[in-house]
């Protein structure tokens, strides 16, 4: 099987450095990591490899730094990885991103199946591998908690999708795309000999001109979207007192949390 | 001169750290509290070669360097000191000796199973009268055809309860102090072997520590590790790799406090302002910083001194004395700024600190080190050459 990961690096939103009045964002400079649904992405594929044979390949679009991400792709266990870095292609919305991906796996070949992770949790519009799966016409199937059967031969793949109050099992024809969701599994750390390999292999940097696209066609000009500024969400606490004898006031608390939706 | 880590390292570094977070945090607040040992992380650390990490690849090591061993210490111990403390018992104290000082035979038969996982080690010098006073170890061992006879007890033995491998010194020549000292590989199971569990630490709640106790073990010439009358300087140099190993856990010890007290100092507000804002919280900022830079340049060059295979006892020791009494300050510290949280164990800090209080004392105690130090400066002390000297790391060797 020719299995195509596509993963993004994005900021360690764990290690954000909030200033110290806590309303400014910082992740300039700070560490970046293998954005954590693209773990279960991988490792998703690495499965699949080892259960069906074949190559995995992680693809990654994003600055030059981003190399360190498919890294640690290569550290975990997959065959190949290729990052696109074009400094045009800064500032590209998703429908954009969507458009560069498709050309890249356009460059690497054939392919069976493409995995992504549910959403990346930088920009989280899960829309990217939406309209990835869009542009290249192959069925897509989202929020995968679980691969029930993956069919080379018989070219079908059957997953159950978590839904919000469901859980959903589709069969689809393949090639296709899936999204999954941190269910499916547990994503395993590089291993030594995994790390002593991807520090020595070279990735490979398809700009532009190597998928064939015009600087016009990416990057922030062509794109629909722009993010004007990037706060943490707002926190609004109040102090609520209950006064009555304590029947009354737990009864009055019981309401108030059923209200809140807290029970 | 290069102060950068290299790729590689920074995966192993990065990997490490996240092993801790995700495996041991979790859990580790409750095994201190209850005095257990996490049995259910060594299965993980052996699945991630963490257990043989500077082992060559021909002995079933991950066959990485020796800086990749200081930067698995320190993340462990950023972490919980206990989990570093088996990786220097086992490996810097077991595993790695019998490397620098075993046959083939011995490297072949004993160094797979320990690189594994499969076997665990532990490491038997300090004796209930003797600690950094070797010489006065009782244990002793009498040759009977090509079997010693070893008796005696051991105490303060990390692993002790929990290792199904143990060093052991014992002297085969009472007359000779530490010339009399010889070296064996002892296995759980054998008649006249018995360990337990020593309660009630103040720290490292979460290891195992405790006493092995041998009466007239037979213990056969195979498993006599170098030669007779070679103990005491294989117990030495098996010291510069568990120091090591200190001296680097230390350093995470400390980044962890420094990363708890930010983030508290963001978080608490005193008199209309957070507490970091401060200047004397800042001071106590800084100076875990101060610190811990320090104390990762001294380690980050015994590690580099270990991959020339150049000697670096009193290195080892200097980093050994300087990270660990700077991690008792800073984790002492990181308990302050956090105030009277700090001061429960509802914030890990509490737990650091009292970690950090048994390093200065093990593995040579503060005072110790700052004797050698002293010695050497007044050339009272010198580093003579091995029969067995620390190979220093050679890629082609170690991972092929």
């Amino acid at each position: 099987m020719n299995i195509i990961a596509l993963v993004k690096q994005t900021p360690d939103t764990a290690q954000l450095s909030a200033s110290m009045d806590g309303v400014k964002l910082s992740a300039e400079g700070g560490p970046r990591i293998v954005n954590p649904w693209d773990e279960y992405t991988l490792e998703t594929a690495i499965q699949a490899r080892e259960e069906h044979g074949g190559k995995v390949t992680a693809l990654c679009l994003g600055p030059p730094e981003a190399a360190d991400a498919l890294k640690t792709a290569l550290a975990m266990g997959v065959d190949e990885a290729v990052l696109v870095s074009d400094p045009a292609m800064a500032y590209s919305d998703s429908l954009t991103s969507a458009r560069i991906l498709v050309a890249a796996i356009g460059k690497i070949g054939t392919f069976d199946l493409i995995v992504g992770g549910r959403a990346a949790i930088d920009g989280n519009t899960a829309a990217t591998t939406v309209q990835v799966a869009a542009l290249l016409g192959v069925p897509l199937v989202s929020y995968v908690a679980e691969l029930r059967n993956l069919d080379p031969a018989d070219r079908t793949i059957s997953a159950v999708r978590l839904l919000e109050k469901a859980r959903e099992t589709v069969t689809s024809r393949l090639p296709a795309l899936i999204t999954v969701v941190k269910e499916i599994n547990e994503p395993r750390y590089p291993s030594l000999i995994g790390i002593r390999k991807a520090a020595r292999a070279s990735i490979p940097v398809w700009t532009c001109a190597d998928l064939g696209l015009d600087a016009t066609e990416v990057g922030s000009n062509a794109s629909g979207v722009e993010w004007q500024s990037e706060l943490p969400p707002l926190r609004e606490a109040n102090i609520e007192m209950i006064d009555g004898g304590p029947e009354d006031a737990a009864r009055t608390l019981v309401d108030r949390l059923i209200e809140e939706k807290v029970i | 001169m290069d102060f950068e880590l290299s790729e590689e390292h920074r995966m192993v570094e990065r990997m490490v750290y996240d092993f801790a977070r995700n495996e041991i945090l979790p859990s580790i607040r409750e095994h201190d509290r209850n005095g257990t040992f996490p049995h259910e992380l060594l299965p993980k650390m052996a699945a991630q070669g963490f257990m043989g990490i500077c082992l060559p690849v021909r002995y079933d090591g991950a066959g990485m360097d020796f800086i990749s061993l200081g930067l698995l210490s320190e993340g462990l111990e950023w972490a919980d000191s206990s989990v570093r403390e088996t990786i220097a018992v086992h490996l810097g104290l077991h595993a790695l000796p019998i490397f620098q000082w075993g046959t083939e035979e011995q490297k072949e038969r004993f160094l797979p199973p320990l690189a594994t996982g499969e076997n665990i080690a532990c490491f038997g010098l300090t004796e209930p009268g003797a600690g950094s006073d070797v010489a006065a170890m009782t244990s002793r061992a009498r040759k009977e055809g090509d079997t010693y006879l070893v008796s005696g007890e051991k105490m303060w033995i990390t692993l002790s309860d929990v290792a199904d491998r143990f060093l052991v010194f014992a002297k085969t020549n009472q007359e000779e102090g530490t010339r009399g000292i010889t070296a064996f590989l002892l296995e759980r199971g054998w008649a006249g072997l018995t360990t337990g569990t020593i309660k009630g630490k103040m720290g490292v709640r979460a290891s195992n520590t405790g006493w092995i106790n041998m009466d007239e073990v037979p213990v056969p010439e195979s498993h006599r590790l170098g030669e007779e009358g070679e103990g005491f300087k294989i117990a030495m140099s098996c010291l510069d790799n568990a120091r090591y190993t200190v001296a680097a856990g230390a350093v995470g010890l400390m980044k962890y406090c420094l990363e708890a007290s930010v983030s508290y100092a963001r978080q608490r507000r005193t008199f209309g302002q957070p507490i970091g804002d401060h200047q004397l919280v800042k001071q106590l900022i800084a100076q875990m910083k101060q610190r811990i830079d320090l104390g990762e340049l001294a380690v980050r060059k015994v590690g580099w001194l270990k991959n020339q295979g150049m000697r670096n006892t009193r290195e080892t020791s200097m980093a050994k004395w300087y990270c660990t009494e700077s991690a008792f300050a800073t984790a002492s510290d990181a308990v302050q700024v956090h105030g009277a949280y700090g001061y429960s164990d509802e914030y890990d800090v509490e737990r650091h600190l009292r970690n950090s209080k048994s390093a200065v004392i093990y593995e040579g105690t503060s005072q110790i080190h700052q004797l050698m130090q002293a010695d050497y400066e007044f050339g009272n002390r010198t580093d003579r050459p091995l029969r067995c000297e620390m190979p220093g790391y050679d890629p082609e060797f170690w991972q092929n």
